[in-house]
């Protein structure tokens, strides 16, 4: 199963152009999903032909936004929760530059939430790539706004006992105009969906379940193999999805392009079309 | 010959930045700074600029960093409250070396405060607001006229140190209509510094391997070949970050180092009547106002006053504190705080003179009558 990270290496595939090579291994553990989130993004842009120089990446903090890190773009390390807010003033600035962001559940939803929804709110042509894995991982195991209730976590001992987001719903809520969820299990298709978020002239939205092996699925007594396979069983294609009975929808989750749409103006097109108007576009 | 022209200090401000080359703005509504924003928000577009009303204060921040990194002159303006949660991000941009300018139209505090009076209050958070050390240039205008001078110089240190430059205001200052020349501002004569860009091939392209002025020279976002990465953490020339002791410690030693070396080309003071001063105050800003005006009422009464009217109050002219210091009899350094720059020049005075202070943070300035009494009272003990 251990695969020498040197022979990793060797096999040269075409994506690795976007890697910064030098900085691997990554710092996540063992099992860890946000690595094949990294990896369905650099095989979309790949496909998508966007060069690196085109390519700016921002992040807040956490263990998915680390990934900048190994990413080789423009890329910005930023605070907790403001990757969004740091991202909108270089897109608008910049708009030229495919602005993809990656953020986890806690950097997205709780400190970063107001920031989440006014981007969408906005639709301005930013790609999120959001990591959930239901805690927080980098500061070992605190219940977070998508932690499902019962989890273990180390703020909730004796089972969490919050209501959680449903974090599809609260960016189509807000205004995201592409919408999906995939997971670490299915690189392929998420791979597809990054590339169809980037392609996506708005905001996209793409949540990634992933597990977190060390830190929730120890504390929730789960291991590796079981914590993919929940991913495999649990999740479902949408379209199989929507055919399905409202009682065998329990415990379930979609997958998929879960909304989409192209009608509404995207923010910074409207922004500099004004501009054009006032000025000649002249920056 | 004189162009006069009446100006709204809030708005000189705005016109100013535009001059400067200013061509982003992200601010978020609060008194007594909003005018800024709304004048921003006239001319950003006309002058093919981006102007963003962000979600709260915080984004605004972070939003003039990130437009920073695309290569824009950038700006933002709050007050108080709004100052306290740019704090981070702030640190952030002094840690990232992301130039940029952040305007603090000071009113009353702490808290709320008093939205609508003047404080001064922010005199030490200026300097000391975010966690961690920082040396920042803070500058401090006095009158509208200066505003603008103000603003242009703050977007000039701000590009060629690659920092974010605080500029305080007051509200009074800011809601002041006053009389400027703008023959001095016509764009011919506006000088206008830019950040420096990486002058080696892409190939061997540092973005924090700083110049002998300590400067990195970082490439805009976007600059074809010339990737790089930045972080909060402490890093090193890569920008990568690093734990190496020896790479932070050059690196913070750095980052205060570039500041503090241009201090004696950064320092502007007004002095007023200092030459035969027995008594000196030190002041900034509104109060500075009164404080001339108390230095004419002290002399027509025989007290040999002067002012030394402190505009970088960031870092501080301290070889000029001390010279002040040694110079007279002693110092009165009134304030719309219950005591903060006045630590500053004790520090400087280094016990070459007595150091009083007059104290007031109840929303309303410092009248001269009260400078005046407080002169007297000094004079009558020292002179």
């Amino acid at each position: 199963m251990n695969v020498p990270f040197e022979k990793v290496l060797e096999k040269k595939e075409s994506y690795f152009k976007y890697l910064r090579l030098d900085k691997l291994p990554t710092i996540w553990c063992p099992g860890c999903g946000i690595g094949q989130a990294l990896k369905a993004t650099c095989m979309a842009l790949y496909d998508l032909g966007i060069d690196n120089d085109q390519v700016a990446m921002v992040s807040g903090i956490g263990c998915s936004s680390r990934t900048p890190g190994y990413f080789d773009g423009f890329t910005l390390h930023t605070t907790h929760g403001r990757a969004l807010a740091f991202a909108t003033g270089l897109k608008l600035f910049k708009p030229e530059l495919t602005t993809i962001v990656f953020t986890g559940d806690g950097d997205c939803f709780a400190i970063g939430g107001n920031h989440f929804i006014h981007a969408a709110r906005r639709n301005i042509d930013v790609t999120v790539v959001m990591i959930n894995n239901w805690i927080y991982g980098m500061t070992h195991g605190q219940v977070s706004p998508t932690t499902p209730l019962g989890s273990q976590t180390t703020t909730t001992p004796g089972g969490n006992y919050e209501p959680n987001f449903d974090v599809a719903e609260l960016a189509k809520a807000a205004g995201a105009t592409y919408v999906a969820r995939g997971t670490a299990y299915h690189v392929t298709e998420l791979k597809k969906l990054i590339q169809d978020g980037i392609k996506h002239k708005g905001f996209s939205f793409i949540e990634v379940l992933s597990p977190c092996t060390i830190i929730y699925g120890r504390k929730n007594r789960m291991t590796f193999e079981e914590m993919y396979m929940w991913l495999k069983e649990n999740t479902i294609p949408v379209k199989a999805w929507e055919k399905l009975p409202e009682e065998k929808r329990a415990g379930k989750l979609p997958r998929g392009v879960l909304y989409h749409d192209d009608s509404r103006p995207e923010y910074t097109e409207v922004y500099w079309n004004r501009v054009k108007q006032l000025s000649g576009g002249e920056k | 010959m004189a162009k006069l022209e009446i100006k709204y200090g809030n708005h000189a401000c705005a016109e100013a930045a535009i001059l400067a080359g200013c061509r982003f703005y992200a601010g978020y509504p609060i008194t007594p700074s909003s005018e800024i924003a709304e004048r921003m928000a006239e001319l950003l577009p006309r002058h093919g600029g981006a102007f963003i009303q962000m979600e709260d204060e915080i984004a605004s921040m972070a939003a003039v960093v990130g437009a920073s990194f695309a290569g824009a002159k950038a700006m933002t303006a709050t007050s108080g409250p709004g100052f306290s949660l740019k704090q981070e991000n702030l640190g952030y941009a002094f840690m990232v070396e992301a130039p940029c300018v952040v305007v603090n139209v000071q009113r009353g505090g702490p808290s709320t405060g008093l939205p609508t009076q003047i404080g001064q209050q922010e005199i030490m958070q200026s300097l000391w607001g975010t966690h961690g050390d920082k040396l920042i240039p803070v500058f401090y205008p006095g009158n509208v006229q200066e505003i603008m001078e103000e603003t242009i110089r703050a977007f000039n240190w701000a590009e060629r140190l690659r920092t974010p430059v605080v500029l305080l205001l007051d509200e009074v200052l800011g809601h002041m209509r006053e009389t400027v020349d703008m023959e001095q501002f016509t764009p011919d004569k506006v000088e206008i510094w830019n950040r420096k860009m990486p002058d080696v091939p892409p190939e061997e392209y540092l973005p924090y391997k700083p110049g002998e002025d300590d400067v990195p020279a970082i490439a805009p976002y976007g600059t074809p070949g010339y990737r790089g990465h930045a972080t909060g953490l402490h890093h090193d020339y890569t920008g990568f970050p690093t734990t190496n002791p020896e790479m932070c410690e050059e690196l913070i030693e750095r980052l205060i180092r570039k500041v503090k070396r241009n201090q004696p080309e950064m320092e502007k003071n007004e002095e007023y009547k200092l030459d035969d001063a027995e008594v000196a105050i030190v002041a900034f800003g509104t109060t500075a106002r009164a404080a001339k005006t108390a230095v004419d009422m002290a002399r027509e009464k025989g007290i040999k006053a002067g002012l030394l009217r402190v505009v970088t109050i960031w870092p501080s002219p301290e070889e000029t504190l001390n010279k002040l210091a040694k110079h007279v009899n002693a110092i009165l350094v009134p304030e719309l705080n219950m005591g903060q720059y006045v630590l500053e020049v004790e520090r400087c005075a280094r016990g070459e003179a007595p150091v009083y202070r007059l104290n007031r943070a109840n929303g309303k300035v410092i009248y001269p009558s009260e400078i005046l009494s407080k002169l007297e009272e000094i004079a009558k003990a020292r002179v």
